[in-house]
This record gives structure tokens, C-alpha cells and sequence, in this order.
């Protein structure tokens, strides 16, 4: 019974890495960029979350109005700034300017709110369970997984059912054809990176609930939603969920084994799949 | 002439070190269909890519309803009603064939052409909506690509090589749509390697010679002779 | 009737030529400083030395290899860990192990290379991290080289380097230069060789190079092994000078890749000039600027972001293009003149 709760835990633990790379996988697809500032941006939207909550007092869901528009709005003004002009053939420009806003972050981080780890007070949400089956089932890991499902659920509605999603596919296919049809692709590209902040923003306010966090976290969060996207597949949302569950249970089973052997486990688990199945195991695209 | 609805002077276009248009002059007047032929290489496509506003141009060489729209980017050019079939259709892998087609109208322009519009003239289009554009044929696929220019209501509207690649029964079919579709004032360019079917639904024709215009004539005047010179460069 | 043109093909130009002799003669001051320089500038240059060492090897993978790799923390690390283990453990003296760490570097990148490279582009990139992170913490379970807080080196494995303190701050000295001078040496030779010309043609235009037949990822292969190898040998030699070793310090992603590619960055990727400009600067600002700690941190960041954009091929880039410069012989010159054409 324990390791069918471990691995429960792991699939709803499944859910919060699927957050943290349903951004990632999102503007890759749009505009073939990683971005490896993205895990700091995660990091962000909890500081940012924390400030509000300090300042208000609101619950920290509650801070998600807030937050989720003001990384949406940094993102649209990050893509158009800076972003947009680092992309092009040559992969090293974003990812060395990416890579720069990665310091910049972590060290923006430290100056503002020192090292200290920090954490936002969600009340009784934190420790409120439920019971089914024989199992002991936390409100807020299923709250989690629930919301990661229903914003990739959200997000295959935009890409597929809008217009703003048809956009978005024509700029990914070919940049210059899409402008053709009236598009700004600059425009486009703002607008697919404020939707990944949007989404990162979630991720963000949820980590910050959940676990404690400092300046340096964000490079663990990206190597999760890193590792969740390779595991699933390029190019496809669903194979992103996929990959989240299985990292995090591959984590907790880990866990189970030795405490400190979690991590290990999750990259162990990454590792094997690229050693077998490197297009990972629901591929829509190639690359 | 009426005022012309485009006006090349003296256009230059350059591929880095390359120069492939040298000096283009050409006017097209409102409702006019011209042809522009040329071997490989003359600089059709470059001619077209760069009033479409895909190529960087010097700024005055194209006008545009009198307006000058060398500098002004793809997007706003499609804006003003210009529209392009490029060369090899170029559709969008992940849209479906539908999804393409709204995708070309999403300016929303008005005029005779919708969806409904498009699949009327196409019906094997409104047969296979929901298919993926690559799924299609070559002759399919040009379809989708004129009707992706349709979608916008144009004023003008450029065609470049539709009959590349494509069966000669298609190549047929297609364009003897051609003045049907183009007809009740639109403009168009179409750049062809085929002469015949290009002189067949043009009013004037141009010729294109390693990025020089080699001929000019109204299309029912122009000799075989006088185009053989024209394209092969022969003085 | 026309003259025959004077045209001749060479390597070298006279800037190079000049180079070459203020090189030498800058080595040759450099290998004296145990005389003439105080401990901590010696030991301030030693750390130059490992820092050009490590940009070098860095920019050969990323700025010709096209291997952009944000992980190679893992071999710094996993050097230090081997001359430890091997002097502990294995008995060897100090000056082998490095030697051991370097061939032990070369052997487990290979496996490594084998996973990462199914990816490609910044997905690689992110690939190596996790290497590097799956190191770091496979190295904190081995209680034998103390687990998660590190181990110190033993007094009698350092006394074995030398007798007192001074030579063995010499000797230290000596081998940062020496490693700094083995992997330019290596850089250099290897871009002159026909596989390194594959590399520039690599790096220039791979559909290209691919169908000219060259193996590109066997040569890509080849450049990662060498340089993890390497990188190792200059770990072992980092951690010999700091005389403790523990994962986090041995994996530092901020000490041994973001400095680093900050150096490369600034001083111009795809160049053997670059690195050393860099390194240049960067210890320059690490003077100046180091007691804003975080400040310090998000300047460099921000120096790196704005020179990628507006000066991509960095500060040596802009020096050679403004005077055409090249200092180590690497590209071919046309010299010489044709006569004035006949009209």
C-alpha cells in the first residue's frame, strides 16, 4: 500500500512538472527557442506571489490575479525587447542571452530578498486531505494536477479551436509566408511568450504554496520541466502531462528507496529514456 | 493609362552580394493582368518577393496605389491588399486545408470571396477540409494556395509559377479558372515558365532576362520570335 | 602583354609573426614569476591560467564544434573527485593523478556523449546540466570522498607535491601555466589538422560540410572527448590548489561555466583571441567590481546579454574587424598583387 501511495503521490507530483514545462514546451513549439531563464521565471512569479501576499495579506491563490497578468505583460515585453532579436539560425544568441537572464534573475533575486528560503502560507489548504480507496490524497497535490490538466486542456483549445492558435501554428511553420496573411511575427511571438508566462505564472504561485523556495531554485525547475518534455515528446502538450507523472513518479519511488536518492531517480529515469526512446514516448513533431 | 495601381521605377534587389533585379521598370494599371516570364534565375520570384514585401528594398522603387511600400513589411503590405500565391505553395504543414484558408482571410477584408466562396470554385477543397494540407496533391495543394490569396480580397494579386511541378490536365484546369477568379477589377501578376498559358490569360506581357526587363508588349502582339530573343537574351 | 600575377597563399601574416615573438618572450616572463612575483599574484595568475584554459576548451566545443554545452562543471568536478581518489585511494602522486584524471575525464565523457548527443541544439544544451547535476549528486552518495559536505586533501598528498610551502605554490603556479599552455597547444594543433578544418566547416555551414562528406558526428564526438578530458585535467589541477573538494564546489554551475561563458562571450566565440581577451576582462572587472558580490554578478550578466546582441563575435571580433587582424595563424591570406587589368 505504501508504494501505491508513492507512486499516487508521484503521478499528482506528475502534475506540478507538467506545469513548469507546459511553458517551456509551448514557446518552443512556437518559435523554437529554449529558454533557460525559464526556470527563474517560475521562480519569479513565487517571489512575486510572496511580495503580494506580504503587501495584501490575500491568500496566495488569491495573488494569482495579480501575478498571472504581470508575468504575462513581462513576457510579452521580454519577447519583444530582447528576445525576438536573438532569434534566427544561430542557436548560441538565445541561448547565451537566456542564459545571461538567468544570472541577472537569480542575483536580482538575492539582492531583493536574500538567501533565505521562502515559502507563501496557503492555511488549511497545505495539510487538508481527502481519504479514497485506502489512501490519504492532499487536497492541494490534487488541486495541482487538476489545474495542470485543465490549463493543457485550456492551451490545446487556443492552439487548435482559435485563430490565435492557427496564428501561432502558421508563425511556427514558416515565419515568412505567415506574414503573408497579415501576421506580425513579432507580435505573435510576444504574444506566445505572454501566454508561457501566464501559464509559468501558475506554476510558480503553486511551487511557492507547496515546497520552499530561494534564488537558486529555478535551475532545478527547469531540468524537471526539461526532463517532462523530453520524456514525453516534442510538440505535444498531452506527452508533456505524460512525462510530468511518470518523472514524478519515477521520483518518488526513488524517494521511497532512500530520501536522498529522489532526484537521482528522476534524472535516472530521464536518462533511460533517452537512451531508448530519445524521440521520448509521444512525439507529434520531430525537433 | 488610368493612374496604375503599382508602379515599379528603377528597382534593385539584392541577395546579399548578389544583385538580381537590376533597375526594374513597370507599371500595372487597375484590373490589368500581366505576365512576367523569364528563364531560371531571371528574377521573377525576386520581383514578386519583393512587392510582397519579403525582400528588403530601397525605399521609393515601389508604389503601391501611388503609395510608396518599399519599406513597409509583409504584413502591413498584405494589409493594403496585396496578396501572394508564392512559388511551391508553401501552405502550412499543421493547418488543415480549412485552417489554411481561414487563416488567409483572418485580415478581414470584404469582398466576393469567403470560405463558401472558395469551395465553390473548389469543391474538391470542401470534400477534404479537415485534411492536413500536406495530405493533398500537388494540383490540390495550388488550390489551397489561390484560395489563401482569395480570402484576403485582394486588389492585387500575385502568382508565382502555379504550374511548377504540376500535370499538364491540372496546369489546365487551373487556369482556365484563372479570369474567372481574377475578373470584376482585380489586378494580377502572374509569373509563369509555361508562355503560352501565360500569354493566354494576360493582358500585357513582361520579360525578364538576368534581372533586366527584355521585352514589353501587349500579349496578343508579342512574336515567338520576339520572345525567344527576350528570354534567351539573344541581341 | 600582361605580367603574370604576384599572388602567394600563406597562413601567416606579419601580425601574426610579431605575436609569435611577444608570446614567447611573455612566457618566458610568465614561467619566471616564482622570482619575480609575490604569492598572491602568483596565485592569482595561476587562477587566470585554469580560467583561460577552461574558456578555451569551452569556446573550441561551442564556437566550432557548434556544442554549446552549460554542464562541463561535470568534468571539473569529476577531475577534482579522480585526483583525490587517486591519491588517496589509488596512491599515485599528485602530478600522475592529474595526468589519470585527464585520460579517467576523456572515458566517462564518452558514454556521456553517447546519451546527450539524441539531442540537439539548446536541448543538448540543457542535456549537459543535467549530466552535470546527476554527477554532482552521484558524487555526494560516495561517503568514501565525504558525501555531501566534501573532504579535504591529506597533508602528506599535498607535502609529496613538495617540501615547503613556497616551491609547492611554484609548482602549483607552473602547472596552471603548463595546463593553459597544453590546451592552447591542443586547440591550436587540432584547428590546423584536417579534422579541424572540418570543424570550421562544420561551424560554418553543416549541410554543407555533411555533403562534402565530412563525418560530422564523429568529429563532433571526438571534440567533446578531448575537451572533457582536458577540462578534467584542469579540475584535478583547480582542486589540488584548493585542497578540498565537496560536490557543490566541485559542480558549480557559476564557477565553471558561467564565468566561463561569460569570458568566451565577451571576448569573441569561434576565435582562439577570444578567450583570452576575456579571461583578460573578466579578471579585470573580478577586481574592480567583486565586492558588489550580486551586483558584480548581474553586470556580467548584463555585459554578456548586451554584447551578444549588439557585437556577437565580441570584443576581439570588433578589433579584427576593424583591422583585420589575426594573431594565431589559423586562416589562409591572399598576398601579393595582380597587375592592373588590360582594357
Amino acid at each position: 500500500m505504501d508504494w501505491v501511495n508513492a507512486i499516487v503521490q508521484g503521478v499528482l507530483l506528475g502534475g506540478l512538472y507538467a506545469l513548469f514545462a507546459a511553458g517551456l514546451s509551448l514557446i518552443f513549439g512556437v518559435m523554437r527557442l529554449v529558454n533557460i531563464a525559464h526556470g527563474d521565471l517560475i521562480v519569479l512569479a513565487a517571489y512575486l506571489g510572496l511580495t503580494v501576499v506580504g503587501l495584501t495579506g490575500m491568500h496566495p491563490l488569491l495573488a494569482l490575479l495579480f501575478v498571472v497578468p504581470t508575468m504575462a505583460a513581462i513576457g510579452y515585453v521580454l519577447q519583444r525587447g530582447i528576445l525576438n532579436h536573438t532569434l534566427g539560425d544561430d542557436l548560441l544568441p538565445p541561448l547565451l542571452v537566456t542564459f545571461g537572464l538567468s544570472v541577472i534573475l537569480q542575483n536580482a533575486f538575492l539582492e531583493g530578498y536574500t538567501a533565505d528560503p521562502q515559502k507563501m502560507n496557503a492555511g488549511a489548504l497545505e495539510t487538508a486531505s481527502v481519504q479514497v480507496g485506502g489512501l490519504s490524497l492532499g487536497i492541494l497535490p490534487l488541486l495541482t494536477f487538476g489545474i495542470a490538466v485543465a490549463l493543457i486542456a485550456g492551451l490545446q483549445w487556443i492552439f487548435y479551436r482559435t485563430a490565435l492558435g492557427r496564428a501561432f501554428r502558421a508563425v511556427s511553420d514558416n515565419q515568412d509566408i505567415a506574414q503573408l496573411m497579415g501576421l506580425n511575427r513579432r507580435h505573435i511571438f510576444g504574444l506566445a511568450m505572454a501566454l508561457a508566462l501566464a501559464v509559468t505564472a501558475v506554476a510558480g504561485i503553486l511551487l511557492g504554496i507547496r515546497t520552499s523556495f530561494d534564488p537558486t531554485a529555478g535551475a532545478g525547475r527547469l531540468i524537471y520541466g526539461f526532463e517532462a518534455v523530453i520524456i514525453g515528446g516534442l510538440g505535444n502538450l498531452w506527452g508533456t502531462l505524460a512525462g510530468g507523472v511518470i518523472l514524478g513518479v519515477a521520483q518518488t519511488i526513488g524517494a521511497k528507496i532512500d530520501p536522498g536518492w529522489q532526484i537521482l531517480a528522476g534524472h535516472i529515469a530521464f536518462l533511460i529514456v533517452l537512451a531508448i526512446r530519445p524521440q521520448g514516448l509521444f512525439p507529434r513533431v520531430s525537433g | 493609362m488610368p493612374d496604375p495601381i503599382l508602379n515599379l521605377s528603377g528597382l534593385d534587389a539584392r541577395y546579399g552580394d548578389f544583385q538580381a533585379l537590376y533597375g526594374i521598370d513597370m507599371v500595372l494599371a487597375p484590373g490589368e493582368v500581366l505576365a512576367i516570364i523569364g528563364a531560371n534565375g531571371a528574377g521573377k520570384t525576386t520581383l514578386l518577393r519583393s512587392i510582397s514585401g519579403l525582400m528588403a528594398n530601397a525605399p521609393g522603387q515601389i508604389a503601391y496605389r501611388g503609395q510608396p511600400i518599399g519599406s513597409l513589411r509583409a504584413d502591413q503590405i498584405a494589409a493594403l491588399g496585396i496578396a501572394l500565391v508564392p512559388e511551391g505553395r508553401q501552405l502550412f504543414p499543421s493547418l488543415s486545408v480549412e485552417e489554411n484558408l481561414l487563416i488567409g482571410g483572418r485580415l478581414g477584408r470584404k469582398g466576393r470571396w469567403s470560405l463558401e466562396a472558395v469551395f465553390d470554385l473548389f469543391p474538391v477543397l470542401k470534400e477534404r477540409r479537415a485534411v492536413p494540407s500536406t495530405e493533398l496533391s500537388g494540383g490540390q495543394q495550388q488550390m489551397v494556395a489561390i484560395g489563401r490569396a482569395l480570402m484576403s480580397n485582394p486588389d492585387l494579386i500575385l502568382f508565382d509559377e502555379i504550374s511548377l511541378g504540376l500535370a499538364p490536365v491540372i496546369i489546365k484546369s487551373i487556369y482556365d479558372a484563372l479570369p474567372g477568379i481574377v475578373g470584376e477589377g482585380m489586378s494580377a501578376i502572374i509569373v509563369e515558365q509555361d508562355i503560352s498559358k501565360a500569354l493566354s490569360v494576360s493582358d500585357r506581357v513582361y520579360c525578364l532576362q538576368e534581372g533586366r526587363v527584355s521585352l514589353e508588349s501587349a500579349s496578343g502582339d508579342a512574336s515567338r520570335e520576339a520572345i525567344s530573343a527576350a528570354y534567351f537574351g539573344i541581341d | 602583354m600582361s605580367a603574370s600575377p604576384n599572388l602567394s597563399v600563406s597562413r601567416t601574416s606579419r601580425a601574426a609573426r610579431v605575436a609569435a615573438v611577444i608570446g614567447l618572450l611573455v612566457l618566458i616572463i610568465l614561467a619566471l614569476a616564482p622570482w619575480w612575483a609575490g604569492r598572491a599574484d602568483m596565485r592569482l595568475m595561476g587562477e587566470i591560467f585554469l580560467y583561460l584554459a577552461l574558456a578555451s576548451l569551452w569556446n573550441l566545443m561551442a564556437g566550432y564544434a557548434g556544442l554549446v554545452s552549460v554542464g562541463q562543471q561535470a568534468y571539473v568536478g569529476f577531475g577534482g573527485y579522480m585526483l583525490f581518489a587517486l591519491t588517496i585511494f589509488g596512491g599515485l602522486p599528485p602530478l600522475v593523478a592529474i595526468a589519470g584524471a585527464a585520460v579517467l575525464g576523456a572515458a566517462i565523457s564518452i558514454p556521456v556523449a553517447l546519451l546527450i548527443f539524441r539531442l540537439r541544439g539548446a536541448y543538448f544544451a540543457i542535456g549537459t546540466w543535467v549530466m552535470a547535476e546527476v554527477f554532482r549528486l552521484s558524487f555526494a552518495q560516495i561517503s568514501a570522498l565525504g558525501g555531501g559536505s566534501g573532504s579535504s586533501l591529506p597533508v602528506d598528498i599535498v607535502k609529496s607535491i613538495a617540501n615547503s610551502r613556497s616551491m609547492r605554490e611554484s609548482v602549483s603556479y607552473w602547472m596552471a601555466l603548463g595546463s593553459f599552455i597544453v590546451v592552447i597547444a591542443a586547440v591550436y594543433l587540432f584547428l590546423r589538422s584536417r579534422r579541424g578544418l572540418a570543424l570550421t566547416a562544420i561551424r560554418d555551414n553543416e549541410l554543407a560540410a555533411a555533403s562534402l562528406g565530412i563525418d560530422i558526428w564523429r568529429t563532433k564526438f571526438v571534440v567533446y572527448v578531448v575537451t572533457g578530458g582536458l577540462t578534467a585535467m584542469v579540475g584535478a589541477l583547480i582542486f589540488l590548489q584548493k585542497l578540498r573538494i565537496s560536490p557543490d564546489a566541485a559542480f558549480s554551475v557559476n564557477d565553471w561555466t558561467a564565468f566561463v561563458i561569460f569570458i568566451v562571450v565577451i571576448g569573441g566565440i569561434g576565435t582562439l583571441e577570444g578567450p583570452i581577451i576575456g579571461t583578460l576582462v573578466f579578471f579585470a572587472l573580478r577586481e574592480t567590481l567583486a565586492d558588489l558580490g550580486t551586483i558584480y554578478l548581474m553586470v556580467l550578466g548584463l555585459v554578456a546579454i548586451v554584447i551578444m546582441l549588439k557585437a556577437p563575435k565580441g570584443l576581439w571580433g570588433l578589433l579584427r574587424a576593424r583591422y583585420d587582424l589575426q594573431l594565431f595563424p589559423l586562416g589562409y591570406r591572399v598576398s601579393g598583387h595582380t597587375p592592373d587589368k588590360e582594357t
